[in-house]
């Protein structure tokens, strides 16, 4: 029963005000979040959300439910069991005066980053991998100073036969 | 929102009319003939709608909040969604203690309020106030309409949301162009909602699980709630408890459930629950728990509430279930087929278990610890007005009450013998919730009594609604127990405040005169022996002269509500109180 933290995937009608009347049940119930990503599935009335959950098992039961009573959400399902594959994309903008320079660009190619923009002081980092891989770039990035930072949050989906997805049934029937 | 907008050139031939006739229409649809509300600048072409069409009543009344609350006693009483009408910003904002009450006690409800038009919406518009998103967290659902051609589809969905699985209110907030604005969309066949599928029987392995818990059990008990009176279950409830012989205990929303004076109730759970219902709780190794969502005045402590007892849950609301309360058996389905199940299973049982021993332990809590209070000469006593009132109605009358200490005196001293007759704000605790309930529960049911038991603090809070009364002459009997004090509060500051009654006093109006000078009727009651009298002539004068009256019962404010459990604390350590006469 320890805090673990849980990716959950749903498919959500999408239409405004969707998000504000989720992200708001999270609040007024108490749940923590680590991240939420939204965006649009294959299907344009759908969009899908990956939101990462903090908490015991109880509290998982809980918001599973409570998302699951809304009328706006399709389908839930909480992937911490299932084999899957986590992205987040971060973009960093580094401080980097020609003598660090050399540095900085080692370690993006450690990191298998990419460098996106370049100018007389500054590089911008394209970074793409699981949530601790880029936490990692960003520690290592740190003393050369981070002048500006965006992150996407994390997005997931189930490895294999398993989906979370409306046309579930349709795509499986493609297959056979 | 999953709004598919119908086909304009549908196979049949609509002529288009304005949003706003469209709105009359789907009422008319979904059975809706009685509506509440106040007009206002936003919602005016519904209410031109309506003045030309006179098939739909509408009760204007004072203040949206009373209206709100006339919409869920329609609603209780009947089961249907009760409908209220505002007009945007203020007019909605009113609203927004009733759809809280009305989400907390799952009653449906529909909510039409007015927006500004949508070129001006995100404006900060005269009277504007995002309505979506205030009422997001007390509504079951909600839409803010974005075209005329949506509205027929938003209120079928609106309707099949608000009345069936938990029923909850809907609001529909529409710009006042879209009222104007023409269309010929028309009702879809069916309503097919992705992500709202009620469910409906309870899956046949749990069902098994919950009957062997059931025949293994030596000590068990039902506690029932109000979502066996939403699911219509009286007699389910009542078959399942008698063929097992297993006592039940009815929390404060499911009173009426189950005739209070049956040999196998138990009455009120929780704070201020009976000795013997909280005790048999403890005690039991099986709660079978049907349409109740298990809150902190039902269980003071967690811990403590039932430390033996396997629990089997069933409810329409997965969500409540293990979310108070662990779970042993959880069964998520509507109460109705679930008891049904039950009860035919435990026909084709070759005996039944012998709990006669679990059976003398509860008797004997019930002589232990009866209801009751210490007699006061030359003072009348609020549990007395209470059992005054019970003798002179009969089991069809409809009872409504404000929020506390007349609220739980009434919950434990009536007699609640049938569903839909107790209608009280439970989860909210909203006072001033009573008289306009009472209001909405006549106009639903005229035939029958309605009193409203009120406290001097609660019926000040929504007063207004007795020109409402009297303006459509709606005969309800409204008694007031005036001590004087917010009863409950001071109840509190006495046991846990030493006596320091920070703002509890009041100075409340004579309530029968404001009741005259509205143009109903009022008396004041001083002595004890006016008392039975005084009910009588209410009930009597109410019905003949169609008008609301109001009974000004001066009560002793020393009076506190027993049994107790202080906040928090654990049931089975609940105060008794004072040895009653009983």
């Amino acid at each position: 029963m320890s805090k673990h933290l849980h990716p959950l995937s749903a498919i959500v009608i999408n239409e405004s005000g969707v998000l504000a009347r989720i992200s708001g049940m999270f609040a007024r119930r108490g749940f923590n979040i680590d991240s939420l990503a939204v965006g649009e599935t294959e299907d344009p009335r759908y969009s899908r959300m990956t939101i990462m959950v903090r908490g015991d098992d109880r509290v998982l039961e809980q918001v599973v439910k409570q998302l699951g009573r809304m009328v706006d959400v399709i389908k839930i399902n909480d992937l911490a069991k299932d084999p899957h594959v986590e992205r987040e994309v971060a973009l960093i903008k580094v401080h980097a005066p020609p003598s660090e320079r050399s540095e900085i660009i080692e370690l993006v190619n450690i990191f298998r980053a990419k460098i996106v923009d370049v100018g007389k002081k500054r590089l911008m980092i394209e970074i793409s991998g699981k949530g601790d891989k880029v936490d990692a770039i960003i520690d290592m990035l740190k003393p050369y100073g981070i002048v500006e930072l965006a992150r996407t949050g994390r997005i997931i989906l189930a490895r294999g036969q398993k989906t979370t997805s409306v046309m579930d049934r349709q795509a499986e029937k493609v297959l056979v | 929102m999953s709004t598919k907008v119908e086909p304009t050139s549908h196979k049949r031939s609509v002529n288009k009319r304005s949003g706003a006739q469209a709105v009359i229409e789907a009422l008319k649809a979904e059975g809706a003939n009685l509506l509440f509300g106040v007009t206002g600048g936003a919602i005016m072409p519904i209410y031109d709608a309506l003045y030309k069409d006179s098939d739909l009543r509408h009760i204007m009344v004072g203040h949206e909040q009373g209206g709100a609350h006339m919409a869920e006693g329609y609603a209780r009483v009947t089961g249907e969604p009760g409908v209220i009408l505002t007009t945007s910003g203020p007019g909605a904002t009113n609203l927004v203690t009733g759809l809280a009450d009305a989400i907390m006690d799952s009653t449906p409800l529909i909510a039409i309020t007015g927006q500004v038009a949508t070129s001006l919406i995100g404006n900060d518009a005269f009277q504007e106030a995002d309505v979506r998103g205030i009422t997001m967290p007390v509504t079951k659902h909600n839409y803010l309409v974005q075209n005329s051609d949506h509205l027929p589809q938003i209120f079928a969905e609106g309707f099949h949301i608000s009345r069936s699985g938990r029923p909850g209110p809907v609001l529909i907030d529409i710009p006042k162009d879209l009222q104007v604005q023409q269309t010929s969309a028309i009702r879809p066949k069916e309503i097919e909602l992705e992500g709202y599928k009620p469910p409906y029987e309870g899956h046949p392995k749990q069902i098994r699980k919950a009957l062997e818990v059931i025949q293994n059990c030596e000590r068990p008990v039902i506690l029932a709630g109000g979502g066996v009176l939403h699911a219509e279950a009286s007699q389910e409830l009542m078959d399942f408890a008698e063929a097992l012989n297993i006592p039940v205990v009815s929390t404060l929303m499911g009173l009426g459930n189950f005739p209070i004076d049956h040999p196998l109730s138990l009455g009120m759970p929780g704070m201020h629950g009976t000795g013997y219902a909280i005790l048999s709780l403890y005690h039991c190794d099986a709660m079978i728990c049907v349409g109740t969502r298990l809150d902190d005045r039902i269980t003071g402590k967690l811990d403590e509430f039932c430390p033996w007892a396997k629990l089997i849950h069933i409810d329409i609301d997965a969500s409540e279930i293990g979310k108070n309360v662990p779970a042993m058996v959880p069964i998520v389905g509507h109460a109705k087929p679930v008891l049904k199940d039950l009860i035919k299973s435990v026909g084709s049982w070759e005996s039944r278990p012998d709990w006669t021993e679990w059976h003398n332990q509860v008797n004997g809590w019930r002589k232990e610890y009866p209801l009751g209070y210490k007699e006061k000469e030359n003072q009348i006593l609020p549990q007395q007005v209470i059992e005054e009132v019970d003798s002179l109605l009969d089991d069809d009358a409809i009872i409504t009450t404000g929020v506390g200490q007349h609220q739980m005196w009434t919950a434990q001293y009536y007699t609640f013998r049938k569903p839909r007759t107790w209608l009280t704000s439970g989860g909210l605790g909203t006072m001033g919730y009573g008289f306009p309930a009472a209001l909405g529960a006549k106009l639903a049911k005229p035939e029958a009594p309605v009193v409203c038991i009120d406290g001097d603090g609660s019926f000040i809070m929504n007063m207004q609604e007795l020109v409402t009364a009297v303006r459509y002459r709606i005969p309800v009997v409204c008694v007031i127990l005036n001590n004087l004090f917010l009863g409950m509060v001071r109840q509190w500051q006495h046991l846990f405040f030493e006596d320091r009654f920070a703002e509890t006093t009041l100075m409340p109006p004579a309530f029968d005169q404001v009741a005259i000078a509205c143009g109903g009727l009022g008396k004041r009651v001083e002595r004890p022996e006016e008392l039975n009298q005084a009910i009588k002539w209410a009930l009597k004068e109410a019905e003949e002269k169609r008008l609301p009256v109001v009974l000004n019962v001066m009560t002793d404010c020393e009076e506190c509500v027993y049994p107790m459990v202080p906040a928090g604390g654990a049931n089975v350590n609940f105060i008794p109180g004072p040895e009653g006469k009983k």
